[in-house]
């Protein structure tokens, strides 16, 4: 044998690409070539368009619509309006909460920019043209905009259709405009630690409305087939199946005879989970008109009806000993949902999993209690960039700790390294009912802390101080610390459903007789590049190079059923999966080889690309030789072909987290904030690709900067959006995107087959607190406490006046 | 987003372009670079039927320098005077304001007369305009005419332009002494919370000359002539920047919007005209 030709054990292994490597994305020789295809790019024979007449108030009822004008334009085909829905039960639409919403407004509208008709057309200049044309007589009616005067006594009523319901699709409802309670916890006992707890801060924390505001807004193409009675639905679907299954049960078009595909998608972060008229409408449209209909909203329309984000009022008190031992937590949240409760959480979860919000922290005992109520503002409460609702819980508990060290006067680094839930403690059951994986809090923390030079961060600071109080300088430097914990990958099948739709995820992998493989998922990226990461996990599963791996996903009418990809779920439940799925395949070729090497299984050892023979490794078959053998061999007790299929039930979810450091320079007299450094360390767990982490953090980062600095939606108090563009709904361009250094801990998740625990989220649940408390340690000498994001220039300007910080 | 119906002109020159403005009347509007109308047009703030792109016009494009006589077309876009260094050796004021105009793209297409034309109190040449006491030549069916930029605005999107009237080009003396233009904004991309420019000149410790302008701080740019009373003649020092800031502060009259409201405008107005005016004075 010639030894130098023959490949080491390394060297195979890295031509794998497998797990770890930092491989180049796949995705992107397409995209970076303006060669994606997403749903704007799908063009089918004859098909028309469709757009929506959309309210300008906030709250009236709806007296006429006049649509003959419309009509009678050239051009022109339809004019729905929720007369022409209602004999189909369509007008109104169940929402993935357990409400009801309206398709089209039904006798009233409850925000401004609901639908109100959809106008059906040749082109989008026809279109354009005819909803111009349709006039819609409203009489105003008194607008709530403040979810705390909602449930005032003399409040106007929203939601007529259920005002006298006094049970909500999550128990009671106290008021017209309540939606539901959820409690967690303790109450009691946790009354009573406060009660006697020595030291208690006690805190208003607002986390603002704001927007996933994703770089392709959202739409679809329905294409109803009456030949064969099939529907096809091309649409911005971050969970594919769910679609498929929902639409035939609003629809009652059977499931088999209904396709979703979701093509590329250009980013979700949870904008794209839910159920939109839109998607209503134009599968109508298809049925009415009986040929294909395109509809995708424009800027303006995603930020001001499509699913908003956070709004959460948490009120929350934290009780601790003298020397910084916390013994107890309190929240109370109220939460804005809009006109209609639209969240996308599990259905069990109407406040998603707020109950992470004890955080990374050891505490004894804690009470949660969140009441939804319903307001004049668009429908939503998505997760954006999180799963669900955990950056409300990050941010509550993150602000909470920085209140807390303030009362007791204690550094804050100080205070979280105090309370970490400590490594031995794995796994940990949470006061609110989570039992935490695996961590290792203060390794991370101590980590990031060495990195930035805490100790010299702070002298700094003092230094600055001392320059502003003594006029030579009118800058504030301010030290934003962070360390969270998500909760993600929802979820066990036991606990987590979505309208009665388990939450696991599927992975179905062909090997072909060449050695090359296809696998197919349920869930469907939108940026996220998983057919660059599940290749890989497939890589070093099977012994197949990732490059000779296809990865599918998003036709429901070939990928098995899944629920989608939101929650940082794909990795934790459709990696999983994956990853089953390939031990099954190593499974079988483990047979076959050994009834080509003519030895027992037991006699083989896997050996990264081929299964040799134990003591003589210079016996072996590779993957490609196995592959090839189950095609064309009949192999006794063997069924020909290599292919697996795993459904993966998470026996819990994964518990990422990690440690955030922000450092900023204020000017007190302009409001204008200078990032001078932001750090980022993160554990989640098994590192699949490295620079896809990265990449993720920086994403992640600069949403969380831009919620934090500036991004919201704003309304007035006659429920006027006041943000309605990208002039005035802040994203970052790279100009306002400061560098971003990141780092790691590998703490893997012992439930998950290969330890990897989710990462598309943290940043975006770890910054947002990390910009903010820079902001509130700027001022904290001065003796702030809260202030509510966003920390735009005029608020921070805010600060410092009412800080007397003037003259 | 999308607009009516309009129909589509393209002048090669701008008798052809008034005689079409003449024919329609307020029905019809010129474009320049689009990047104030077509937004408008868009969101269908304004209805407009003909559309006459003045982009196929030669003679109203480019910069022309003789001696201290600056004379810029009205097509000449944002970047080119960015990019002119001969410009930038004149008034370096122009490129160090038109920088701060937008983004790249945007600039590539925008141009002075558009910018100026347009009325909008957020655009910054406006402002920049009136520091300069530059001259806009107007032509139209009744003939040529040149306005001082100090007296052609009137009110947010009016001006003293008849609808028939086109703007051929901007003049205005090269400046002398130290300038600077100040702008806080939100993000690249935005119009400003509040801006402003100095240009002045010390002499034997006195000011000798002195010209100040606002952006967004009103419905119209603000030349602060009281400002420039006080400081003409006078020694500078800390206290007589307080009063000039004061003096531009109060003929300041800003609007509410997302930026922040009326109090923070004024506020860092005072801000950032004491910056400027700093900084001019560095460079004198
Ligand atoms: C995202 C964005 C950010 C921006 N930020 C800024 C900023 O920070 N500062 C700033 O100053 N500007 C800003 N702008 C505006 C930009 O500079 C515009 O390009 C400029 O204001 C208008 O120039 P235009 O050539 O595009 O004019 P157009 O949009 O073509 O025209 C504007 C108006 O002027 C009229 N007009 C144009 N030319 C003439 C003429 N020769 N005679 C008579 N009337 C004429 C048109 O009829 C129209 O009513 C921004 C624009 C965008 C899209």
């Amino acid at each position: 044998m010639d030894d130098v030709k023959t490949p080491s054990r390394e060297e195979r292994k890295s031509a794998l690409s497998g797990l770890g490597t930092s491989r180049k994305r796949v995705e992107d020789a397409r995209f970076t070539q303006g060669k994606g295809n997403y749903v704007d790019d799908i063009k089918l024979k004859g098909m028309l368009f469709g757009d929506f007449v959309r309210s300008p108030v906030a709250h009236a009822r709806v007296k006429n619509i006049e649509t003959s004008a419309a009509l009678a334009l050239p051009g022109v085909h339809a004019v729905l309006t929720a007369a022409d829905l209602e004999p189909l039960g369509l007008h109104w639409m169940p929402t993935l909460a357990g409400d009801k919403q309206m398709v089209l407004a039904d006798g009233k509208v409850l925000f401004q920019g609901q639908e109100v008709a959809f106008v059906v057309g040749d082109d989008r200049y026809a279109v354009a043209d005819g909803v111009s044309l349709v006039e819609v007589e409203y009489e105003e009616l008194p607008v709530v905009t403040d979810p705390f005067k909602a449930e005032l006594k003399d409040a106007p009523i929203l939601r007529e259709d259920i005002a006298d319901q006094k049970e909500g699709a999550h128990g009671a409802r106290r008021h017209p405009n309540h939606i539901f309670t959820w409690e967690a916890g303790e109450k009691e006992e946790t009354d009573k630690v406060l009660e006697e707890a020595e030291v208690v801060a006690d805190e208003m924390v607002y986390y603002h409305r704001t927007h996933p505001c994703p770089l392709e807004t959202c739409g679809c193409v329905a294409s109803m087939d009456k030949v064969n009675g099939k529907l096809t639905v091309w649409g911005t679907f971050q969970a594919p199946h769910a679609v498929r299954t929902v639409a035939s049960l609003i629809s009652s078009i059977p499931e088999h005879n209904i396709r979703i595909i979701s093509p590329d998608i250009g980013g979700g972060f949870g904008n794209k989970v839910g159920v939109y008229p839109g998607y209503v409408c134009s599968i109508v449209a298809s049925i009415v008109t009986g040929v294909p209909i395109k509809w995708v909203e424009d800027r303006m329309d995603n930020l001001m009806a499509t699913a908003f984000a956070r709004d959460y009022w948490m009120h929350g008190k934290i009780s601790a000993t003298k020397e910084g031992k916390i013994t107890g937590l309190w929240c109370h949240t109220t939460a804005d949902h809009g006109a209609f409760d639209a969240c996308a959480d599990p259905t069990k979860f109407p406040a998603g999993f707020m109950n992470i919000c004890t955080g990374s922290y050891d505490i004894p005992v804690a009470y949660l209690a969140v009441d939804g109520v319903y307001t004049n503002k668009a429908p939503g409460g998505v997760a954006y960039r999180c799963s669900f609702r955990v950056t409300e819980a990050s941010y509550f508990i993150e602000r909470m700790i920085e209140v807390l060290a303030q009362k007791l006067g204690m550094d804050s680094a100080e205070l979280r390294s105090k309370n970490f839930i400590k490594k031995e403690q794995f796994p940990y059951t949470s006061a609110l009912g989570w039992e935490y994986d695996s961590g290792d809090y203060h390794q991370a923390w101590e980590k990031a802390m060495k990195s930035v030079n805490y100790k010299q961060l702070r002298e700094d600071q003092a230094k600055q101080l001392q320059l502003f109080k003594d006029g030579k300088s009118r800058k504030l430097m301010g030290i934003g610390l962070s360390h969270f914990t998500e909760i993600v990958g929802a979820g066990p099948v036991k606990n987590c459903d979505i309208l009665g739709l388990g939450m696991f995820d599927a992975c179905e992998i062909r090997i072909h007789p060449t050695g090359s493989a296809i696998a197919r998922l349920g869930t469907i990226s939108q940026g996220q590049g998983h057919a660059t990461t599940f290749a890989q996990i497939l890589a070093s599963e099977i012994g197949i190079p990732a490059s000779d791996i296809t990865l599918e996903e998003g036709d429901t009418d070939t990928a098995p059923y899944g629920l989608g990809t939101y929650g940082s779920r794909s990795t934790p439940v459709a990696g999983a999966a994956t990853a089953m799925a390939g031990r099954k395949i190593r499974a079988k070729a483990q047979m076959i080889a050994a009834y080509l090497l003519e030895v027992h299984d037991d006699d083989l050892e896997w050996d990264v690309d081929r299964f040799s023979v134990k003591g003589a490794p210079e016996k072996f078959k590779t993957m490609k030789e196995i592959a090839f053998a189950s095609y064309n061999q009949a192999i006794p007790g063997v069924e020909p072909g290599l292919e697996a299929v795993s459904y993966y039930d998470p026996p819990n979810m994964t518990y990422p987290n990690g440690a955030y450091v922000v450092v900023m320079e204020i000017d007190v007299d302009t409001g204008v904030s200078d990032i001078k450094q932001v750090y980022a360390l993160d554990d989640c767990g098994t590192r699949i690709n490295p620079m896809i982490i990265e990449g993720q953090v920086h994403g992640g980062l600069t949403e969380a900067l831009a919620i934090s600095m500036g991004q919201e939606i704003a309304y007035d108090e006659q429920g006027n959006v006041m943000t309605g563009t990208l002039m005035d709904f802040f994203i970052p361009t790279a100009w306002e995107t400061p560098n971003y250094e990141t780092d790691y801990t590998e703490t893997p998740s012992p439930h998950h087959p290969i330890g990897a625990k989710g990462v598309g989220e943290s940043p975006n649940v770890g910054g947002v607190s990390a910009f903010s408390n820079a902001v509130h340690d700027a001022f904290k000498p001065f003796g702030l406490t809260q202030a509510h994001m966003p920390h735009d220039h005029w608020r921070v300007w805010k600060i410092a006046k009412d800080l007397g910080l003037h003259s | 987003m999308i607009p009516s119906a309009f129909t589509f002109y393209k002048p090669d020159n701008i008798e052809k372009a008034i005689s079409l403005m003449s024919d329609f009347g307020d029905e019809a509007r010129v474009i320049a670079g689009g990047h104030s109308l077509i937004p408008v047009m868009k969101q269908r703030l304004t209805d407009i039927k003909h559309l006459i792109d003045l982009s196929g016009i030669n003679e109203i494009k480019g910069i022309e320098i003789t001696g201290n006589q600056i004379s810029i077309g009205a097509m000449t876009t944002q970047v080119e005077l960015i990019n002119n260094e001969e410009l930038f050796k004149k008034a370096p004021i122009i490129r160090e304001a038109s920088l701060q105009i937008a983004d790249p793209q945007v600039r590539n297409l925008g141009t002075i007369g558009g910018n100026v034309a347009n009325g909008d109190p957020a655009n910054d040449m406006p402002g920049l305009m009136q520091l300069l006491d530059a001259t806009y030549k107007l032509s139209g069916s009744n003939g040529v005419r040149d306005v001082k930029a100090r007296e052609f605005y009137e009110g947010a999107y009016f001006t003293v332009r008849e609808d028939d009237e086109i703007l051929i080009s901007i003049s205005f003396d090269a400046p002398s002494g130290g300038y600077a233009y100040e702008k806080q904004k939100r993000k690249i991309g935005d119009y400003a919370t509040a801006a402003a420019g100095v240009i002045l000149k010390v002499e034997n410790n006195m000011c000798s000359s002195a010209s100040i302008a606002l952006t967004n701080l009103s419905d119209t740019p603000v030349y602060c002539n009281k400002a420039v009373d006080i400081i003409l003649g006078k020694e500078i020092d800390n206290n007589i920047l307080t009063q000039v800031t004061e003096a531009c502060v109060d003929q300041s009259d800003p609007v509410a919007d997302q930026r922040g409201p009326v109090e923070f405008k004024k506020y860092v107005a005072g801000i950032v005209i004491k910056k400027a005016l700093t900084r001019a004075i560095e460079r004198t």
